[in-house]
C-alpha cells in the first residue's frame, strides 16, 4: 500500500472515531455543554486537558524550535509545564469549589461587577482567537503536506470535523473526543522518537537516549557530539544560552503564568466532580504532557544531528543512494520549506550559521545547474547556503530516519489530532463566554436553559467560521503574536484570579484597574515591537530592561499586581458577602457539582 | 450564590483559619522548590551546574530540558497527597458528602 493511501486511511479512521464519540456523548443541557455535566473522571480529564493543551505548536513546531535553538528552547519546555504547578496549587481547586461555568463567571462574581466580567470576556476572546487561528493553519499545513490537497481545502475539512463534535457535543463531546485524540497524538509522537533514538544511540527511551553515547564509535554523547559539530560549523554550542539570562528568565515566567491563566485550560478543571479531583487532575494532565515534553528535546537533538550529517557536504546532483543530498531535502524544497543557494557554485550543500539570503524565500520557478530551485533573494556574505523552516523537523523526521510508511501516516494523524483538539477546546470557551457571560449574565438574563444552549451552539458555529477564515487568510502577524496570547493571560486574567482567591481585601476597583493596566501595557509593548506601524527595531538593545516582547507578560503581571494593590488601598473595602464567598471558596467541603444559579 | 452549607459557622471558623494557614505553608514550601529547579537550576545557576555531568547531560542543561519537568509532576502529587491529610486534620474534607449534592438553582 502506498504511504499516501495509508495516510488517508489512518486520518479517515481517526475522524470516524472522533465523530462516533461525539454522537455517543451528545450534550443535552447547558451543564453538559459547558462543563460536561461536571462528572468527568480525573484521569480522563487529565488526558483531555493534555490534548487540549498540546496544540499543533507543541506537536509540530516545538521539537524543531529546540533543534535549532538548543538550550534557548528550554523556555518552552519549562514555561509550558511549570504553569501546571501554579494551576494545581493556586487556581484549579478554588475555581472548582467556586463551581461555575466560565472564568469571567468567577471574575464577575468575585469582584461583584458586570464591568469586571466584561473585561474578562474581552481578554478571553482576544486570547482564544489569537490561539485558534494558528491551530486552523496547523490543520491546513498537515493536510497539504501529507495528503497533497490545498491548505484551504484542509482548513475546510478541519472546520467541518470540529463543527460536528464541538457544536453537537459541547464540553462533553469534546472531553471524550480529546481522550481519544490524546492517545492518537502521543502514540504518533513516541513511535518515531523511539525508532530514531534506537538508530542513533541504541537506547529505546528517547529521554535517556539524549544523554547516551552515539553509536558511531566516537565515544561522545549525543550532546557532546552536537556541541562539537555545531562549534565546528561556526554555531554557538547547543547546550549553552545565546539569549541573555534576564530574557530567558522573563520569557519562562511569562509562559508559565500565561499557561496558568489560559481560559481554555482553566475551564477543564470545572468538569471534575470534586475539589480534590481538580488537584489530582492537574497532576495527571502534567504527566501526560510531560511524556511529550520530555521527548521533544531528544527528538530535536536527534533531528539536528541527522540533518547536519545527511545534508552538509552532500552533492546535490547525486541521488541519496549514490551518497548525495537526501530525498527529504528535495521534497521539502519542492513545497518551499527548504531553500538552497549554491553560493560558491561547487554543487555541494554547505550549511552554517546565519541567514543564507535576505528576506523570505522567493523562488524564480527555474532550476539551477545542479537541479535546485533558484531563488530571487540576494545571497548574504556568510558561507551558509541552506534555509530551512523549523516546522519540518517533526514532519520530516520519519522520512529523514527512513521509517516505514505507516509511521508517516501516524504522524499525520497525530498532528491533526493535536490541532483539532486544541481548536475545539478554544471554540468552546469562546462560545460559552458569549452565550453565558454576555447573553445570559449581561444582556438577556431572562433566557431559558434551552435558549442558552441554542445560543451556545450558534456562538460555536460563528466562532468556527471566524477561526476558519483566519486559518485560510492568516493575517501576517499571526505567527508573531502567539506571544500575545500568553502575555495577555499572564498580565490580565492570572493576577485577577489569584488575588481573588488569596487576597480577601482585593476589591472591584483594584481588580479592574489592575487588569486594564496590565493588559494595556503588554499589548502596547508587543504591538510597538511586533507590528510595523511604529517603525521600532525589535532587537535587544531597544527592549526595556533587555526583555523581548515574548517575555514582557511577566512585567505586565507585576504592573497588574502593583496597580491593583495600590488602588484597592484607597477605595471602598470588599463587601461582607463577597468576603464570605472567598471564605467558602477556600474550604473544599461542600463543593457539589458545578452549578447554575 | 454558592450554597449555604457552612453549618456551625463559629466553631468552624477557627478550624478554617488553621486549615488555611497550613495550606499556605505547604504552598510556599512547594513553590520554593518549583522556583529552585526551574529558574534556579535551569536558568540562574545553569552555568555553574553545567560543570557537572549527570547521566550524560551537563547538569544545568538537564534541569532546563528534563529535570524541572519531572520535579513539577512530583510537586503536584505531593501537594495532592498532603492536602488530603491537612483537610482531614481540620475536618474540611469532602468525604462525607455523598456523591453529588445535585444542582442547587
Amino acid at each position: 500500500m502506498s504511504t499516501q493511501l495509508l495516510t488517508y486511511l489512518t486520518v479517515g479512521f481517526s475522524f470516524v472515531l472522533y465523530i462516533g464519540i461525539a454522537v455517543w456523548s451528545r450534550a443535552g443541557s447547558t451543564k453538559d455543554f459547558y462543563v460536561a455535566g461536571g462528572g468527568v473522571h480525573p484521569i480522563a480529564n487529565g488526558m483531555a486537558t493534555a490534548a487540549d493543551w498540546m496544540s499543533a505548536a507543541s506537536f509540530i513546531s516545538m521539537a524543531g524550535i529546540i533543534a535549532f535553538a538548543g538550550y534557548d528552547g528550554s523556555v518552552y519546555l519549562m514555561g509550558w509545564t511549570g504553569g501546571y504547578v501554579l494551576l494545581a496549587l493556586l487556581l484549579a481547586p478554588y475555581l472548582r469549589k467556586f463551581g461555575q461555568y466560565t472564568v469571567p463567571d468567577f471574575i464577575g462574581e468575585r469582584y461583584y461587577s458586570g464591568t469586571a466580567r466584561v473585561v474578562a470576556v474581552v481578554c478571553l476572546i482576544a486570547i482564544s482567537f489569537t490561539y485558534i487561528a494558528g491551530q486552523m493553519r496547523g490543520v491546513g499545513v498537515v493536510f497539504s503536506h501529507f495528503l497533497n490537497i490545498p491548505i484551504t481545502m484542509g482548513v475546510l475539512v478541519g472546520m467541518a470535523v470540529v463543527f460536528f463534535y464541538a457544536v453537537l457535543g459541547g464540553m462533553k463531546g469534546i472531553t471524550y473526543t480529546q481522550v481519544a485524540q490524546y492517545c492518537v497524538l502521543i502514540f504518533a509522537y513516541m513511535t518515531p522518537a523511539i525508532f530514531i533514538s534506537m538508530l542513533i544511540t541504541g537506547n529505546p527511551v528517547p529521554q535517556a537516549g539524549l544523554g547516551s553515547e552515539v553509536l558511531d564509535g566516537s565515544g561522545l554523547t549525543v550532546l557532546e557530539k552536537l556541541d562539537a559539530t555545531l562549534l565546528d560549523l561556526g554555531f554557538t554550542a547547543y547546550t549553552l544560552p545565546s539569549k541573555s539570562m534576564i530574557d530567558i528568565f522573563a520569557i519562562t515566567l511569562a509562559l508559565m503564568v500565561g499557561t496558568a491563566g489560559l481560559p481554555h485550560v482553566i475551564v477543564r478543571f470545572f468538569t471534575v466532580p470534586k475539589v480534590s479531583d481538580a488537584r489530582v487532575s492537574a497532576g495527571y494532565a502534567l504527566v501526560f504532557i510531560a511524556l511529550l515534553y520530555t521527548t521533544a528535546p531528544a527528538v530535536g537533538a536527534f533531528a539536528r544531528i541527522n540533518f547536519i550529517e545527511t545534508v552538509n557536504g552532500s552533492t546535490y546532483a547525486q541521488s541519496e543512494d549514490q551518497g548525495g543530498t537526501p530525498q527529504f531535502f528535495k521534497t521539502f524544497e519542492d513545497i518551499g520549506l527548504i531553500g538552497w543557494v549554491d553560493k560558491n557554485s561547487d554543487g555541494i550543500v554547505q550549511y552554517g550559521p546565519g541567514a543564507p539570503f535576505d528576506g523570505r524565500a522567493e523562488y524564480t520557478g527555474e532550476r539551477g545547474q545542479s537541479g535546485e530551485r533558484l531563488l530571487t533573494n540576494n545571497p548574504t556574505a556568510n558561507h551558509n547556503e541552506v534555509n530551512v523552516d523549523r516546522d519540518i523537523m517533526v514532519l520530516a523526521n520519519p522520512e529523514i530516519a527512513k521509517l516505514p510508511g505507516w509511521v508517516i501516516a501516524l504522524v499525520a494523524a497525530g498532528g491533526i489530532a493535536a490541532a483539532l483538539s486544541t481548536a475545539a477546546g478554544l471554540l468552546l470557551v469562546i462560545s460559552s463566554s458569549i452565550s453565558h457571560d454576555l447573553l445570559k449574565k449581561t444582556f438577556m438574563p431572562d433566557i431559558t436553559d434551552k435558549m442558552e444552549l441554542l445560543a451556545a451552539r450558534g456562538a460555536a458555529v460563528l466562532a468556527i467560521a471566524v477561526a476558519g477564515y483566519l486559518g485560510i487568510n492568516p493575517p501576517g502577524f499571526v505567527a508573531q503574536v502567539v506571544a500575545l496570547a500568553f502575555g495577555l493571560a499572564a498580565s490580565s486574567l492570572f493576577p485577577a484570579i489569584l488575588m481573588g482567591i488569596f487576597m480577601k481585601h482585593m476589591n472591584r476597583e483594584g481588580a479592574i484597574a489592575g487588569m486594564v493596566s496590565g493588559l494595556l501595557f503588554t499589548v502596547s509593548y508587543i504591538a510597538y515591537f511586533k507590528s510595523d506601524w511604529f517603525g521600532a527595531v525589535n532587537t535587544a538593545e531597544h527592549w526595556m530592561l533587555g526583555i523581548s516582547p515574548e517575555g514582557i507578560g511577566s512585567i505586565g503581571m507585576v504592573i497588574n499586581f502593583v496597580v491593583a494593590m495600590t488602588v484597592a488601598r484607597f477605595t471602598k473595602a470588599t463587601p461582607a458577602s463577597v468576603q464570605a464567598l472567598v471564605d467558602d471558596i477556600r474550604i473544599p467541603a461542600g463543593a457539589g457539582s458545578a452549578q447554575k444559579h | 450564590m454558592t450554597k449555604q452549607t457552612s453549618d456551625n459557622a463559629a466553631a468552624d471558623s477557627e478550624a478554617a483559619k488553621a486549615y488555611w494557614r497550613a495550606n499556605i505553608r505547604l504552598l510556599l514550601g512547594l513553590l520554593v522548590v518549583w522556583f529552585a529547579v526551574s529558574f534556579g537550576a535551569g536558568i540562574l545557576f545553569a552555568d555553574v551546574l553545567n560543570d557537572f555531568t549527570f547521566i550524560g547531560f551537563p547538569l544545568g542543561f538537564w534541569f532546563a530540558q528534563q529535570g524541572s519537568i519531572y520535579v513539577f509532576v512530583i510537586l503536584i502529587f505531593v501537594y495532592t497527597r498532603k492536602m488530603k491529610a491537612i483537610e482531614r486534620r481540620y475536618g474540611v474534607d469532602e468525604r462525607d458528602e455523598g456523591d453529588d449534592t445535585g444542582d442547587v438553582t
